[in-house]
């Protein structure tokens, strides 16, 4: 028996008549790191409270192990929180705050001392030990909120944007360490964040939420090369949606064709079982975008007016306007090159990409549209 | 892994059982003795032991005396509020810009005045103004009269009796909402472009109004009901209501025509309240919303705007008159002039009960000015067994009285604000009744109610009167207190595997801690302040420190009351200063 997955069955969480969370599956297995991704109201902070036990759903469980625990208080569920506001307690010191669960555990006064001190060094901050959090800067209470949910190694650590306070730096210190506490415990960690790239140097999986529901849950690469609606290929880093209309399978690929010239081409059908003709989107990376001078007006292709050119150090972005109107403007990224042959505003570029790095989603707008106009 | 008790549990525990738990003892305590007692009183001015009768208001109306003393009573209150309310908004204003040691000592001369016993502070004025008295005995021995003028017992001597009694009050209540109000508004206001008397008419004056409103509704319904102050310093024509419900019970034990006056006082007074309401509404009373004033009537919002706009334009021309001492605006400081006026009026308000203290060692009694030094007054009074008694027993009730308002206040205060259950704007406004209710009434009703079930001139009977009077100010501070809790924080501690016991005892109790004390010395004061309640229902023989002092003053004035009065001001110095010195040491860790 997993001592410490967590399973969730059609959780949901209402305020009065808005649904902060719509009933809600997911499991997540012992040992993993699991981020949950969104824009801010998208209800993670209320999941995450639900799996903490810090306010009762509405309907649904939530299993820890084998065990239901839906209404369990949050004491009795051997978890670690760290909140979006840290929480610490005012009128203790850091060192009093951090060895009060172990004071919680009854463990003696000096061991928890001795423990405390330990994951003050951690979170690399063992000259407060004797300061108040008031006393302390947004970072530095961030992290003692940390080395206070770590000290007493719950099995199940669940952190609210732990590391949202920090600069660069400090913050990718962060992050490895709570890989390292992650690997070497074994913990299962719920993570929030809003940081996409944390979520994908950091996650078993990640969990993408919008309005109160799941949008997607899967690998971080599954995520970004395989966004399964237009909301995940939008929220995960840049990229270019090409309307099309989908024709027929071939193997693990589909015929399409582009815009309102209906160039052909193939893109990856990404599991979508979708009827030949339907609207659809192709997503194409802006690094997986090339661009090249066109060769001959014979050949069929999308063609793009440069509107912009931007090195921002090693990548260069062209910003391109589609000759086809239908198209919407186009961004292309690749590594910066010698100036010899420079990209210039007004250039006329042919695109083109590798079928496999394109990707099929529903275009949910347009065949609601078109379904009215019928 | 262990998670016992949790297995197999589906169901939520009841939602209900907590707050109707929480909630239930404040709701019986005041049904059994505030909502029973005033209904029985009432229902004796249409009931006379056999069946209806209205005899009671035909007495009531048929004579012009009580409709003049009503008349009288409201003229005297309205008087009272204006004065008090103009005279509190500056230093309500200053304590709020306030910081670090001037503000804790504004804020602990103004205590002090506040917990000063109102029958110390009215006496002192019979002393200032008396035929004898401080300024007959100064202008006389300055040779610019040479014989008394009589300032005691007329109408000027009642309103200033009454301003000093209500003035901390309307500073306490204005400062609740000063004190929320966001200071960055009027430097805002000050960067958009307006100048510093504009900024403060049209924008922090504004946002003030709900505690002008507050502190005016709260000076006027005390003053109504309000005794001890026309009683020592007025005259025959500063009779005011009370005075008439305590003579037909004491003398003429007129139940009927003192049941039929407290409806007339008790009408009035909800008047005053629907008409507030109306206007302000209630929640600015518990200083929730500053500055979120409903004001329904827009031909009167405009009116007023336009009033203020005047106001603002009017004290920057005045302003503009006076050369520039900086360069940039008053800044952070307060005024000068500010400080000067609100320091004058804070001594003015505290000199009286300090008069009383070179009287105490003196050996002249008590005309002005004190010669000689003495210890007799002191030793008289430790020898009194009167007074000792009284002592005693008045320490023992505020002590029983701040321990039962605790217990019943502090879990309803944390019903009000932790719950989101219906009707607690009708529950809120249920617990904070014996505030508006005037407090003879409840004084008059417990009376009768003590008498059947044999409770006059007990302890516990004194203690469940003073609770009911104390517990809604438990309630009102802790709730302020239980609103400034960071409620995450006990949540913190569960995830972190505190029982809900061990979460209370280590960090609910910790934090709140100075603010529990508070409410505890707040319900303590109350009790150890309280007359009216006292005054019936400690009997003939048990008398409190405050009856006993009402008793000695009403019926032979001597020197020993200046000894009480120097006493009783230093424990309330002490006590200030003590509570002040717990809440610092408990924010500074
Ligand atoms: N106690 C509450 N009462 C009413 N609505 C609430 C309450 N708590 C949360 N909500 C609402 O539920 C929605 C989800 O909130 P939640 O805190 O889970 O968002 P979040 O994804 O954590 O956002 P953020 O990234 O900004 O922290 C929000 O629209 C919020 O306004
Ligand atoms: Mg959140």
């Amino acid at each position: 028996m997993s001592s410490s997955s967590l399973t969730v069955q059609g959780l949901a969480k209402r305020y009065g008549d808005f649904v902060a969370l719509a009933p809600t599956d997911l499991v997540v297995a012992d040992g993993e790191f699991l981020t949950l991704l969104g824009p801010s109201g998208s209800g993670k902070t209320t999941l995450l409270s639900l799996l903490a036990g810090l306010v009762p759903p509405d309907e649904g469980s939530v299993r820890i192990g084998a065990q239901d625990v839906t209404y369990a208080p949050p004491y009795e569920r051997d978890i670690g929180v760290v909140f979006q506001n840290y929480a610490l307690f005012p009128h203790m010191t850091i060192e009093e705050n951090i060895a009060f669960p172990l004071k919680m555990r009854k463990v003696a006064a000096a061991e928890a001392k001795k423990q405390a001190r330990a994951a003050l060094e951690m979170v690399h901050l063992p000259h407060i030990a004797g300061r108040y959090p008031r006393e302390l800067s947004g970072g530095q209470q961030q992290r003692v909120a940390l080395a206070r949910c770590m000290v007493y190694k719950p099995s199940i650590i669940l952190m609210d944007e732990p590391l949202g306070a920090l600069d660069k730096k400090l913050r990718e210190h962060m992050q490895l360490e709570i890989k390292r506490l992650h690997r070497e415990m074994g913990t299962t960690v719920v993570y929030v964040t809003h940081d996409q790239e944390e979520a994908m140097t950091m996650s078993d999986r990640i969990c993408l939420m919008n309005a109160g529901r799941i949008e997607q849950l899967g690998t971080p690469a599954d995520l970004y090369f395989r966004p399964r609606t237009l909301f995940v290929a939008d929220f995960l880093g840049e990229s270019n949606l090409l309307p099309a209309a989908l024709g027929t399978r071939v193997g693990d690929e589909a015929e399409i064709r582009l815009g309102s010239d209906g160039i052909p081409g193939r893109a990856l059908a990404n599991g979508q079982d979708l009827p030949a003709g339907s609207a659809v989107r192709v997503m194409v990376r802006p690094q997986n975008l090339g661009v090249a001078r066109p060769a001959g007006d014979g050949v069929p292709g999308v063609r793009g007016r440069v509107s912009d050119v931007m090195v921002t150090g090693s990548l260069t972005k062209v910003y391109m306007e589609p000759l086809d109107r239908a198209l919407p403007p186009l961004v292309a990224a690749f590594p910066t090159r010698n100036e010899a042959d420079a990209i210039r505003i007004d250039d006329v570029l042919a695109l083109s990409w590798n079928s496999r790095d394109a990707v099929v989603i529903p275009d949910a707008a347009a065949s609601a549209g078109a379904a009215k106009a019928a | 892994m262990t998670m016992p008790r949790s297995a197999g549990r589906r169901a939520a525990p009841p939602a209900w059982r907590k707050p109707v738990l929480m909630g239930a003892p404040v709701v019986l305590l005041l049904l059994a003795f505030l909502v029973y007692p005033v209904g029985q009183l009432l229902a004796l001015s249409v009931y006379n032991g056999e069946g209806f009768t209205l005899a009671p208001y035909k007495q009531l109306f048929s004579s012009s005396l009580y409709v003049t003393v009503l008349w009288i009573t409201l003229k005297i209150s309205l008087a009272t509020t204006l004065v008090a309310v103009a005279g509190a908004y500056p230093i309500a204003y200053l304590i709020s810009i306030a910081k670090g040691p001037a503000k804790s000592r504004l804020i602990f001369w103004v205590l002090l005045s506040f917990w000063t016993s109102f029958l110390v502070r009215a006496f002192a004025w019979v002393i200032i103004l008396g035929r004898n008295g401080v300024i007959n005995g100064t202008l006389m021995s300055l040779g610019i009269i040479d014989r008394p003028i009589d300032l005691l017992y007329g109408f000027g001597a009642v309103l200033v009796g009454m301003v000093h009694a209500m003035l901390p009050l309307a500073v306490m209540t204005m400062l609740a909402v000063m004190e929320n109000i966001d200071r960055t508004l009027p430097r805002a206001a000050s960067t958009l472009g307006a100048r510093p008397g504009t900024a403060f008419w049209t924008v922090y004056f504004p946002l003030s109004l709900p505690g002008v409103a507050a502190a005016a509704i709260m000076v006027f319904v005390s003053a109504i009901g309000f005794f001890i102050v026309p009683a020592l310093l007025g005259g025959r024509r500063e009779t005011m209501i009370t005075q008439l419900i305590i003579d037909q019970v004491q003398q003429t034990l007129n139940w009927g025509l003192a049941g039929s006056i407290s409806v007339l006082l008790l009408t009035v007074v909800l008047a005053v309240f629907v008409l507030y309401d109306r206007v302000f509404g209630f929640s600015t009373l518990t200083g929730e919303t500053a500055g979120a004033t409903h004001n329904r009537d827009t031909a009167m919002r405009r009116l007023g705007g336009r009033v203020l706009g005047l106001l603002g334009s009017a004290s920057d021309a005045l302003l503009g008159l006076f050369p520039r001492r900086r360069p940039h605006g008053t800044g952070e400081k307060p005024a000068a002039t500010l400080r000067v006026l609100v320091w004058a009026m804070l001594g003015l308000i505290s000199l009286p009960a300090f008069l009383m203290v070179p009287l105490s060692f003196g050996n002249a009694g008590l005309a002005w000015p004190p010669t000689g030094f003495s210890l007799q007054w002191y030793e008289q009074l430790l020898q009194s067994p009167l007074w000792m008694q009284a002592l005693t027993r008045s320490l023992v009730v505020a002590f029983g009285t701040g321990l039962l308002s605790m217990a019943i206040g502090v879990p309803a205060a944390f019903l009000m604000v932790r719950s989101r259950m219906r009707g607690k704007g009708a529950m809120l406004a249920f617990i904070l009744s014996p505030v508006i209710v005037p407090r003879m009434i409840i004084a008059v009703g417990l009376f009768y109610v003590f008498a059947q079930m044999g409770l006059v001139g007990t302890i516990l009977g004194l203690v469940i009167g003073h609770t009911v009077v104390a517990v809604p100010y438990v309630v009102m501070t802790m709730t302020a207190v239980l609103r400034n809790y960071d409620t995450r924080l006990d949540l913190a501690a569960q995830s972190l595997g505190a029982r809900p016991l061990a979460a209370l005892r280590h960090v609910t109790f910790p934090i709140l801690g100075a603010g529990m004390l508070s409410s505890f010395l707040f319900a303590f004061a109350t009790s150890f302040d309280e007359l009216t309640i006292s005054l019936f229902s400690s009997g003939g023989l048990s008398a409190t420190l405050p009856k006993q002092f009402w008793d000695e003053v009403t019926l032979q004035v001597s020197p020993v009351i200046a000894a009480v009065s120097t006493g009783l001001l230093v424990f309330v110095a002490v006590l200030i200063y003590a509570a002040d010195r717990l809440r610092r040491r408990s924010l500074a860790s």
